[in-house]
């Protein structure tokens, strides 16, 4: 072993596997349709359907919605598949005001950011986008200083 | 946009979804313990998705020309500035304190892990204030990508 165990205490083929069928996922939607396969932006271009502001009538949003919405519903429905097939569900006893807050902050810097963990971290990075590449550098740091901050805390 | 683009997008959907579930991504404490140095599996799971996606986009591209259904590959809208690295610094405090980002907080509440819709609620919040008041469709923000 190159590696210790310790830095993978639950091994790493599901982790690899997971990982491969995700980028089969978003090598078929490019190859086929073009697209490219991030996903916080359906969190921008679904408020479209509701709201007349400026920002969220860019042609970028309201002309992606509604394939955007289907590949949301295709992630909900591939979330079922698993549990159905795994047969046990698994519920997070992470408290609910780290969820909100987190969600919140990560919803907001995600769209000011034209991308999350997916746009940038698979899809830029895949891309060869330097931005991407300093994008997934910036929130693996912050994300890393959070998580450390939260736990010395007393939060999950 | 025709039948056949809705198609592989829930087809392309359900298995980023299910590659997610499969690789723990819908567990916030997995996150978290990646986050905190306690387990770096989670740098398979990019390792392996990027990789994949390297070859269609990098290969496929030059292989294909355009794409199977569609007149035009698309593009990746960020541009290098100060709004992409603040963003996703900003993006990371969040996904540090929740230990989900958007795609798993979605697959995870298709899989019943019901309080993920709290996470999801916060997101779609976060992206509205950030359309409010931060987006960039005001004149001189520079928003001048392509619309696809």
């Amino acid at each position: 072993m190159i590696l210790p165990d310790s830095l993978f205490p639950l091994g790493i083929a599901h982790y690899l596997a997971g990982g491969l069928i995700i980028g089969v996922g978003v090598a078929l939607l490019f190859l086929v349709t073009g697209l490219i396969g991030g996903a916080s932006t359906v969190f921008s271009s679904t408020w479209s359907y509701v709201s007349s502001l400026p920002h969220f009538r860019q042609p970028r949003l309201t002309g992606s919605r509604a394939w955007r919405l289907v590949y949301a519903g295709g992630m909900l429905l591939g979330g079922a598949l698993f549990v159905a097939l795994a047969g046990e569900r698994f519920v997070t006893a992470v408290p609910g005001w780290q969820l909100a807050l987190g969600g919140f902050v990560a919803g907001f810097g995600a769209r000011l950011a034209n991308g999350c963990t997916s746009g940038h971290g698979i899809c830029g990075l895949a891309l060869l986008k330097p931005q991407s590449l300093l994008a997934v550098l910036a929130f693996l740091a912050t994300g890393m200083l959070t998580a450390h901050a939260v736990r010395a805390l007393g939060g999950a | 946009m025709a039948a056949r683009t809705f198609a592989i997008a829930l087809a392309s959907g359900t298995l980023f979804g299910f590659g997610l579930s499969l690789a723990t991504m819908t567990h916030p404490e997995v996150i978290l313990s990646f986050l905190r140095h306690e387990d770096f599996g989670l740098l398979f799971v990019l390792g392996g998705a990027t990789g994949v996606a390297l070859a269609a986009y990098q290969f496929g591209r030059r292989v294909l020309r355009k794409p199977l259904a569609a007149p035009a590959f698309a593009e990746h809208p960020a541009p290098m500035n100060a709004r992409t690295l603040v963003g996703a610094a900003v993006f990371g405090v969040g996904w540090g304190l929740c230990g989900v980002c958007p795609g798993p907080a979605i697959a995870g509440t298709g899989g019943g892990n019901l309080p993920l819709v709290i996470a999801l609620a916060g997101m779609f919040a976060g992206a509205y204030v950030q359309g409010r008041w931060f987006g960039d469709a005001l004149p001189g923000a520079g928003a001048g990508e392509a619309a696809r």
